[in-house]
């Protein structure tokens, strides 16, 4: 071997022609380039993040919902701190040395578990008043290490529609690890429409480089700017939301639990969204949010729960329209068909009891009076038609008749959190029943009641499809977003492939429940002037007195509004439900109440259902 | 004792550069996680502390290499190889995934990567190939045995999602080079990726055009004049209609097709005449070498927009200055290049730094090392880092050149082209010359699999080296 051939010489000219060009950029870049050196140089050049204001909230007629407020934070860079007169900054900033000592504390441990660098700002202080501000930029000069930075909290004008409208609150580590738009100490929707429509609303950040002397004091823009980007503002949003229909049906349902849902069936716009008990959304703006928020939570009443979208509850007899829509639509019930009722229903050692009423009744009369015997009937029908080989192919059937009406799903309307109710489906019974189970076994379900769910949303739903006859449009609380359309799927329309002649029927029953003689259910939701129709309910409950439920539209042929109302242990659908519901139609149709109905309003604005309750406990 | 004299002693001046490195790494990755307001100076939680006892192991391995038979490791070459091949597919199977690449064994607290071990383990059988009597590359089976014992354990660590380590083993076509592959390999590998990073700035039609020119140039200058000139007349002839086509009926098609018949038309003539005429023999291997150019710069767009990754992708982009993305892909390197660029002439003295802290810059103890170097050291301790490895590279071909055993020489020359292979991309890719590809700095990257790796390759080499005099083969 021996000596050094012409590739080994090249192989070595390889390795130092690569280090020498490294060493040539390595020159370039720590000697003769001197732009990354800027980066590094913190202490006079101090990166400002420019927090974009929130995009505004109206309601359906142009209102101002929510707004921005202006606070400020002070934030430190705890690396530049130098002892400073603790007296006097806490005078500024209207605080005891205690808590001074609190923050300092907590943020060394913040520094050790490297939650925030000595090297960035952080947060020191939340949220002071313009006052505050005032006071403490003043003497700013005397605390290095300090500044304050400006950001925008949400400001609400009404005390009303906290469950739509949501919150904003500060990001939690999850959220951060999920998108890297936001860094510790952003704020975001958490639920309602803030957390909905998130991305629109929050805008983009922008930032700004400040040149800052060795005592923090700020000496202008950085390179004049060139390196600044602007912060862009939230588009504004507008919601299909009433503020003076939302304000006036929490009027009605303070002192009670339970939800109204109001919707405008021609385009599925949510008129109003009620959920009771409620709270004022201002409590949970800023630094009282801490102390709100946990008062709220624990609260036994939950009125934190949106019950319009979460809480599932039986439908009670509101669910005879659908199932005398499912009858028609499969032939094994005629408008014409009658049956006889004399107190209820009875086969087998089973009985369904009804109230009096006249007997024999045909398909408008039980709708009217509501009655319990021919829907055992009817249903049993439906789930014994020979057509189908087996209870579970006909109960599957008619499973799928229910979920095109929009129950047993979440609708996708605007709330991310949603129910989605619950229609049991033929091998749910297969295993509660362990396969033994016929069309009586499930009876209940002909009334609304028994193994079914649905929320208040699904059943304003339910309204607005009976108003439009046979189809509907997602639910939905937006109207329009700045500078952006609609989601497609709230355009779309829903067909329940109900053919549109067995709806008659049904709405003649409705429209009489109201506007009948003598024992038709809904007498007291008459509206002089406006043929608003409707339907009871009575939703039996394991856990106390039955709740009240009414769903109506009006008017008969020109539907404006279709509407749901639950009140939980209100008893009879009549008591509450119907006088609730036809009031908030009243008030939206005519703007203002009848003088011979404003004794209802009284009662219904007077009715204490939580206290009294109370009280016998 | 017998063969007494045939024994040299150790290296010193390897197993001196060895040292150097190693300790300056581990002041580094202590310093990385060096916390300026914490300082607590030893903490046995922490990766230096780690580091330390990866350390304490790898002299007990080498301690165990130079009392070993160095007959062991030429006659044991094809079991290691055998070994570590069925390690790499149980993690395949059975590995545990981190940072998207499945290529750990994880037993209790203890993490292993044998992605690390079959660098060594392919170089010993390698040198065990190309060191067998008669071997040549001239011979295609032979050439196929060394590929294949090449691409098997790339494949497989590709598989393992884990890019960087396979790209590794492309280095040992310097190996094949040294032991006889034609030079032509290593040209055509250089040009091909000139010309693929070019079809990613310049539009495909210019870089055929530049292709085009360059060889009818070097035809020009080899003296084929008459038959080019023609050429050139028939492949403009074809170029008009196809050019007129191109322009005034709207078809959907690429410019650089457009060019595609006018060169076959060129290049069929220049074909005919010169193999009708029998002289300027040159002509078709250069016919090849244009052909093939085009082939790459039709296909490179296709293997860049359908076979790599979003993120390669990406990366590739910025690294071209294509896409800007400071915060996104770009992030490490913007951040890298901010860190080590900030260190000025003299650095910020050790513990000062204040880049390679508090994560500003990812990975820093591991494969971004180097920015705490560039930062605390300043130009002259990152060039001081960049000579030392040059002079261990060419201290391994010096000593490789004196072995007297074929497997010996190969096996250094292995050695200097896997450490050769590290560093141009670590070095590089910290300061924005290369791609991110993740793989560490040879014995400053934190890190047992990788320092035990690099030091048995290191240190089989070295014993091979004490034992020059007696292998002879």
């Amino acid at each position: 071997m021996g000596g050094i051939n012409n590739r080994t010489i090249l192989i070595a000219g390889i390795i130092m022609s690569l280090a020498l060009i490294f060493i040539a950029k390595l020159f370039i870049l720590q000697v003769y380039d001197t732009s990354y050196k800027f980066s590094a140089v913190s202490n006079t050049r101090r990166e400002v993040t420019q927090y974009p204001s929130r995009g505004l909230v109206y309601d359906r007629n142009g209102k101002l919902l929510v707004s921005n407020q202006a606070v400020y934070d002070v934030m430190v860079v705890p690396r530049d701190i130098v002892p400073f007169d603790s007296i006097d900054f806490c005078q500024s900033l209207n605080i005891s040395i205690e808590q001074l000592r609190e923050r300092f504390v907590q943020m060394r441990k913040d520094i050790r578990s490297r939650k925030i660098s000595t090297y960035k700002p952080s947060v020191f202080f939340k949220q002071l008043s313009a006052e505050q501000y005032g006071n403490f930029q003043e003497k700013l000069y005397k605390f290095k290490g300090f500044f304050v930075q400006g950001r925008t909290l949400r400001k609400y004008e009404y005390p009303t529609a906290a469950h739509v409208l949501g919150y904003v609150g500060e990001i939690n580590e999850q959220q951060l690890k999920d998108d890297a738009y936001y860094t510790p100490g952003d704020y975001l929707g958490i639920s309602g429409i803030e957390q909905t429509y998130e991305h629109e609303l929050r805008g983009k950040k922008g930032v700004k480089y400040m040149l800052v002397d060795v005592h923090g004091r700020e000496k202008g823009a950085f390179k004049e700017g060139r390196h600044d980007t602007a912060a862009i503002a939230g588009k504004n949003i507008t919601l299909s939301l009433d503020i003076e229909l939302q304000q006036y049906g929490e009027q009605l349902m303070q002192n009670k639990v339970g939800s109204i849902v109001a919707i405008e069936p021609a385009s599925g716009e949510i008129l109003s969204l009620i959920s009771a008990p409620n709270y004022d959304p201002s409590l949970l703006i800023g630094r009282d949010r801490s102390k709100n928020f946990p008062v709220l939570l624990t609260d036994s009443l939950k009125p934190l729960l949106n019950r319009a979208v979460q809480s599932s509850y039986p439908p009670g007899s509101t669910f005879k329209t659908i199932n005398a829509l499912i009858g028609l639509q499969e032939g094994v019930l005629k408008p014409y068909t009658t049956h006889e009722c004399f107190m209820g229903y009875f086969a087998r050692g089973l009985s369904v009891g009804c109230h009096p009423h006249d007997s024999p009744l045909n398909l408008t009369q039980s709708i009217q009076h509501s009655c319990n015997a021919y829907y055992c009937y009817e249903f049993r029908n439906i789930l014994d038609n020979p057509k189908y080989g087996s209870i579970q192919e006909s109960f599957n059937a008619w499973k799928d008749y229910a979920v095109k009406f929009g129950f047993g799903y979440k609708l996708g309307a605007d709330f991310h959190n949603e129910s989605r109710g619950f229609i049991p489906n033929a091998d749910w019974f297969d295993r509660v029943y362990r396969k033994s189970w016929n069309s009586l076994t499930v009876i209940s379900l002909s009334i609304g009641q028994g193994e079914i769910l649905t929320t208040p949303l699904q059943m304003a739903n339910m309204a607005a499809m009976l108003a439009n006859r046979g189809q509907y449009f997602t639910p939905h609380i937006i109207k329009n977003i700045e500078d952006k359309s609609l989601d497609d799927t709230f355009r779309k329309i829903h067909d329940t492939g109900i053919d549109v002649q067995h709806f008659a029927p049904i709405v003649n029953g409705m429209e009489l429940a109201v506007w009948g003689g003598a024992g038709s259910t809904a007498r007291i939701a008459q509206i002089p002037g406006i043929s608003i129709c409707g339907k009871t309910g009575t939703a039996q409950n394991p856990h106390g007195d039955d709740h009240s439920i009414f769903i109506a539209f009006a008017p008969k042929d020109d539907p404006q509004i279709a509407i749901a109302v639950y009140v939980e242990n209100g008893g009879f659908g009549a008591t509450w439900g119907a006088p609730i519901a036809s009031l908030m139609v009243e008030k939206y149709l005519n703007d203002t109440i009848h003088p011979g109905r404003k004794w209802i309003e009284k009662r219904m604005l007077e009715g204490d259902l939580i206290n009294a309750k109370q009280k016998i406990q | 004792m017998p063969n007494r004299k045939y024994n040299r002693s150790i290296d010193w001046l390897t197993v001196g550069l060895y040292s150097l490195l190693v300790l300056f790494g581990w002041l580094n990755i202590y310093a990385a996680n060096f916390n300026p307001e914490n300082p607590i100076f030893f903490d046995t939680s922490h990766e230096y502390f780690k580091q330390l006892v990866w350390i304490g192991f790898s002299l007990l391995f080498v301690g165990m290499i130079v009392i070993t038979d160095s007959k062991f490791y030429v006659e044991f070459s094809y079991i290691f190889y055998g070994i570590t091949i069925l390690l790499l597919v149980i993690v395949l199977l059975f590995g545990k995934e981190i940072n998207g690449a499945k290529s750990w064994f994880e037993i209790g607290p203890i993490r292993f990567q044998p992605a690390e071990l079959s660098k060594m383990a392919t170089n010993l059988a390698i040198a065990r190939a190309l060191s067998r009597y008669g071997f040549t590359f001239s011979k295609t089976s032979n050439l196929l045995k060394a590929a294949f014992i090449v691409l098997l354990p790339m494949l497989l660590i590709l598989l393992q999602n884990d890019t960087g380590s396979a790209l590794v083993y492309s280095v040992f076509i310097i190996v094949f080079y040294r032991e006889g592959l034609t030079g032509y390999v290593l040209t055509f590998g250089f040009i091909a990726a000139v010309v693929a990073v070019l079809t990613l700035i310049v539009p495909n039609a210019t870089i055929i055009g530049i292709i085009v020119l360059a060889i009818l140039l070097i035809l020009y200058f080899k003296g084929a004049r008459a038959a080019l000139l023609k050429a050139v007349i028939i492949g403009g002839l074809v170029l008009a209609p196809s050019y007129a086509l191109y322009r005034f009926v709207p078809l959907n098609i690429k410019a650089e097709y457009v060019l595609i018949p006018a060169i076959a038309g060129l290049s069929i003539h220049l074909l005919y005449t010169t193999l009708s005429k029998r002289f300027n023999k040159f002509v078709p291997t250069y016919l090849l070498i244009l052909w093939s150019a085009i082939l790459l710069t039709v296909s490179a767009d296709y293997f860049f927009e359908d076979v790599l990754s979003d993120y390669q992708r990406t990366r590739i982009n910025v690294l071209l200055g294509i896409e800007q993305d400071p915060l996104g892909a770009g992030y490490n390197v913007n951040q890298s290049k901010i860190a080590i660029g900030s260190g000025g002439l003299y650095g910020k003295g050790y513990l000062q730094g204040t880049q390679t802290k508090f994560n500003f810059v990812p990975e820093q103890s591991t494969d971004f090392i180097y920015c705490t170097v560039g930062e605390e050291w300043g130009f002259i301790g990152s060039t001081s880092v960049v000579l030392l490895f040059v002079f261990l590279l060419l201290r391994l071909l010096y000593l490789a050149e004196k072995q007297h055993s074929t497997f010996s020489r190969v096996y250094g020359y292995g050695v200097a082209a896997i450490f050769f292979f590290h560093f141009a991309i670590n070095i590089g890719m910290t300061i924005g010359l290369a791609p991110v590809i993740g793989i560490p700095l040879p014995f400053f990257s934190y890190g047992g699999s990788s320092l035990w790796g690099f030091t048995l390759l290191l240190f089989i080499f070295l014993k091979l080296d004490m034992n020059r005099a007696e292998l002879i083969r």
